[in-house]
């Protein structure tokens, strides 16, 4: 099940009480760059998912100015799942609630290695031919570069195709 | 390298390199000897490349040992569909050793990563082609007795030569200075040019061919294939301004040699083949010395 608010054209108070009235199992991903919330769902597989999960875009934050957040109801994550998410959201936060309450905060980091996850840019590269999953070694985490294990080919973060 | 997968150039250090060189220089001086007997070895060609596997199958059966394959993919069960790992993990059952060319960029790392044998790659698409590498830097010190502190020059198409792009990468280990000779539309591509620049080596780029003759000890012609060009009068124009004739050789470096990873079209002039410098006939045989000394130590033999 998926709820979709409309938070903009809500008032501040009420904004903020939505926010804030957290669930009280699961995950919240918050700071999420706004443009990169759909992208995150897809990666996290929380399209298809039978979790309740509730997200926003264009919120304010005092950090970045603008982000979006998803709030996944019952569903927790590990390292491997938070690392995918680091690729398009480099700057958020995992907030794992039990009973209401934060247990943990974490930032999402970008790997030494992505695998599975990234299609390789190289149309020649057997990645593209086989079932082979794809690897790639980041050889730049500030403008996001990805050497591939397989062809040797850099994918570009401006070319980056998820699976 | 007992039972190590060679994939490509970038796997190795500089030490590995030179320990090659010299067992290749072991099997220049002693060709034929029987360490193989008993052992079989797949030569897998999915793209035909006559040159490279008569090297490999010649290296094999200097050395006693016997050699299974195919030389076009339309000989293998590829066209009945079966993937590339079916093939490597059945193949694997016959042969101690699979030598593979493909046209696909990484199907040899993929290939060494499925097979229970090791892999040499012979070439994957584009990609990398470590065998040729290594014999270039054989052939080079073989002419120079060193490969240290050397002027290369490297002509022709810089931008798509994988050749070149290994052999810029491998010799970036020994303090080479890089003269890099093409059209406009082909030259080398930035991020070869930065591993020079980030092992503090120089380089420096040139459209005469003529101008860098005098100032280099090698020079590494290639081929300008008709295709990378979208003008085919700019083609025409290209081809004959870099094709090496005897004439230009005048002044140059006495101990220079002539390098080409052959085939040669019509970049080095038949009127070169006869000089002294000419070399690329002697490198092609050198392919064998290299094939035998990977094949011995991957199998653990030498």
């Amino acid at each position: 099940m998926i709820f979709i608010f409309i938070l903009t054209h809500m008032k501040p108070e009420s904004r903020k009480k939505l926010i804030v009235s957290a669930i009280q199992n699961g995950t919240v991903i918050d700071h999420i760059p706004s443009h990169a919330v759909i992208q995150v769902m897809r990666i996290l597989n929380l399209i298809q998912t039978d979790h309740q999960v509730l997200f926003g875009m264009n919120l304010d934050s005092k950090k970045y100015g603008n982000k979006g957040i998803i709030k996944i109801r019952d569903k927790f994550f590990d390292d491997v799942e938070i690392n995918k998410i680091a690729l398009v959201a480099p700057t958020a936060t995992l907030i794992e609630i039990r009973d209401f309450e934060v247990i943990s905060k974490k930032q999402a980091e970008i790997p030494d290695i992505v695998e599975g996850i990234v299609k390789c840019f190289n149309p020649k590269c057997i990645t593209n031919y086989e079932q082979v999953r794809t690897r790639f070694r980041v050889i730049d985490k500030q403008n996001l570069r990805l050497l591939c294990h397989y062809c040797e080919k850099i994918t570009k973060n401006e070319n980056i195709e998820f699976i | 390298m007992k039972n190590k997968s060679l994939i490509s150039i970038n796997d190795f250090c500089k030490e590995e390199y030179l320990q090659i060189l010299d067992l290749a220089t072991y099997f220049e001086k002693n060709p034929n000897q029987k360490i193989l007997e008993g052992f079989v070895v797949a030569t897998l060609f999915f793209e035909p490349s006559t040159r490279t596997r008569l090297s490999f199958e010649s290296a094999v059966n200097r050395l006693g040992g016997r050699v299974i394959g195919f030389s076009d993919a339309a000989l293998s069960s590829t066209t009945k569909g079966e993937s590339l790992a079916d093939t490597i993990r059945t193949v694997s059952n016959y042969a101690d050793l699979i030598v593979m060319r493909h046209p696909i960029e990484g199907s040899a790392r993929w290939a060494s990563q499925v097979a229970s044998v090791p892999i040499i790659n012979a070439g994957d698409g584009s990609n990398q082609h470590p065998t040729q590498c290594l014999l270039d830097l054989f052939t080079i010190r073989q002419t120079q007795g060193t490969l240290d502190n050397l002027d290369i020059a490297f002509v022709g198409d810089l931008k798509y030569g994988r050749t070149i792009h290994s052999n810029v990468i491998a010799l970036s280990h020994f303090n080479t200075t890089f003269h890099l000779v093409s059209p406009e539309e082909l030259k080398l591509p930035s991020a070869v040019k930065m591993h020079i620049k980030s092992n503090n080596l120089q380089y420096f780029q040139y459209t005469d061919l003529e101008e860098v003759i005098p100032k280099v000890d090698i020079i590494y012609m290639t081929r300008i294939q008709r295709e990378r060009f979208a003008d085919p009068i700019e083609y025409e124009r290209v081809k004959n301004s870099y094709t090496l004739t005897k004439k230009m050789l005048e002044g140059s470096r006495e101990n220079l040699k002539i390098l080409h990873p052959l085939p040669r079209v019509n970049e080095i002039s038949v009127d070169v083949d006869l000089d002294p410098r000419a070399y690329y006939f002697k490198q092609a045989l050198n392919g064998v010395y290299i094939r035998q000394a990977l094949i011995a130590s991957i199998l653990g033999l030498a």
